[in-house]
């Protein structure tokens, strides 16, 4: 049985931490806010960097001298795996998640005889990945490298990217990041972005679509001049939208990790109360009974 | 004369969007004015500066833009840039 002392100490304790918790909360809320409104920003510029980018690789499939970005170098050895994480703990499972996702690629990779390599965005998920896959560790970058989420910070992410590939560090690169659906839910997600070949059925239709429709479209210089620029820049384009959804997705996360956090710091302040004052009035009871019986004594 | 349609488009917003009379792009081969109609096109552009007209003699508003690509079809004018300022 807990002392009076110790209960009262231990109510007072979750108090702060609750305070602390829902402190976190309101500042995690007021950042997803201005997260969302970055993310919805930033859509427009993907999307049409996407619709060109397909387009012009409906294009230029057929051409036998393609871009490496584009279409691989033909084989796919060494995977890099680019995981993405917060650069702040507290945020519920934002981080396990993604690393769960990575990690059974990696294993599955590496199941089929593959080389696999770990590129890391955000510091919170690099000493999980170093312990559990030692010495596989390429890049890992810095606080400063990554926040706040700007393009130009995205862009020397991309550029580090562009020449590891050119200097024949791996042949196909992943992106790990959380995709950001509302508060409740954000799904650990998996895209290929180098090289960047349309691979599902859906974008290829799209693209040949698009392809039937602009028959009589003009290029300035030529197409694969565009499109050797263009490459690097969707690819800087496609990881400061990971990015992006990343930083949404863990603000998202904390909000609600710290509601159920403070919610269950409320529930145990009840039931410790409870028991307080039943322990109070235990101790009361007996020691009226203790005087009673001592003035029957006399 | 019917509206060229166009957007300015950067990483982090969606600079500029309207119609207009006409938007001159510093196109990597030399200016292009585009007007409502134009054959469709893509072209990368140099830094410089894309004027837009709202009249024939008319500059409504100039920005100076980096990193950029345009592209034009049916429904318009699109401008890709990494960076876009407007001048005053």
């Amino acid at each position: 049985m807990p002392s009076l002392k110790s209960l009262k100490t231990r109510v007072s304790s979750i108090k702060s931490i609750s305070k602390i918790t829902r402190a976190m909360q309101m500042v995690a809320s007021a950042k997803l806010r201005r997260a969302e409104s970055r993310l919805a920003a930033a859509r427009p510029y993907a999307k049409r960097m996407a619709q060109v980018m397909s387009l012009l690789a409906a294009r230029a499939a057929g051409t036998p001298n393609a871009l490496p970005l584009l279409n691989g170098r033909g084989k796919d050895q060494t995977h890099l795996l680019i995981v993405t994480s917060s650069d702040a703990g507290l945020c519920g499972g934002f981080n396990a998640n993604i690393y769960r996702q990575a990690r059974d690629r990696a294993l599955a990779l590496e199941a089929a005889g593959k080389t696999v390599q770990f590129y890391v965005i955000g510091i919170k998920n690099a000493p999980v990945i170093r312990n559990n896959f030692p010495g596989k560790t390429v890049h890992e970058t810095k606080r400063e490298e990554t926040s706040p989420v700007t393009f130009e910070n995205a862009q020397k992410i991309a550029q580090d990217l562009i020449q590891r590939f050119n200097a024949g560090e791996f042949d196909v690169a992943h992106l790990f990041f959380s995709h950001y659906h509302s508060v409740l839910s954000q799904v650990p997600t998996e895209t290929q972005i180098i090289p960047a070949a349309p691979e599902s059925d859906d974008t290829k239709n799209q693209a040949a679509a698009n392809d039937a429709s602009s028959g009589a479209i003009e290029f300035e210089p030529d197409e694969e001049t565009i499109l050797s620029t263009l490459l690097p820049r969707s690819i800087a384009v496609a990881i400061y939208q990971a990015m992006l959804e990343n930083a949404t997705s863990e603000q998202g996360s904390r909000m609600s990790a710290m509601e159920n956090s403070t919610r269950n710091a409320g529930e145990m302040i009840s039931k410790l109360s409870i028991q307080y004052n039943r322990l109070r009035q235990a101790a009361i009871t007996t020691e009226l009974v203790e005087i009673i019986s001592g003035a029957e004594a006399l | 004369m019917a509206e060229l349609h166009y957007e300015l488009v950067t990483p982090s917003r969606l600079a500029r969007s309207g119609d207009a009379f006409m938007v001159v792009v510093p196109g990597t081969e030399g200016d292009l004015g585009v007007m409502a109609g134009h054959m469709p096109t893509m072209t990368a552009i140099r830094d410089g500066e894309v004027a837009i007209y709202s009249s024939e003699h008319q500059i409504e508003t100039k920005f100076h833009i980096s990193g950029g690509f345009a592209e034009i079809n049916e429904k318009g004018l699109i401008i890709l840039a990494e960076e876009a300022k407007e001048e005053n």
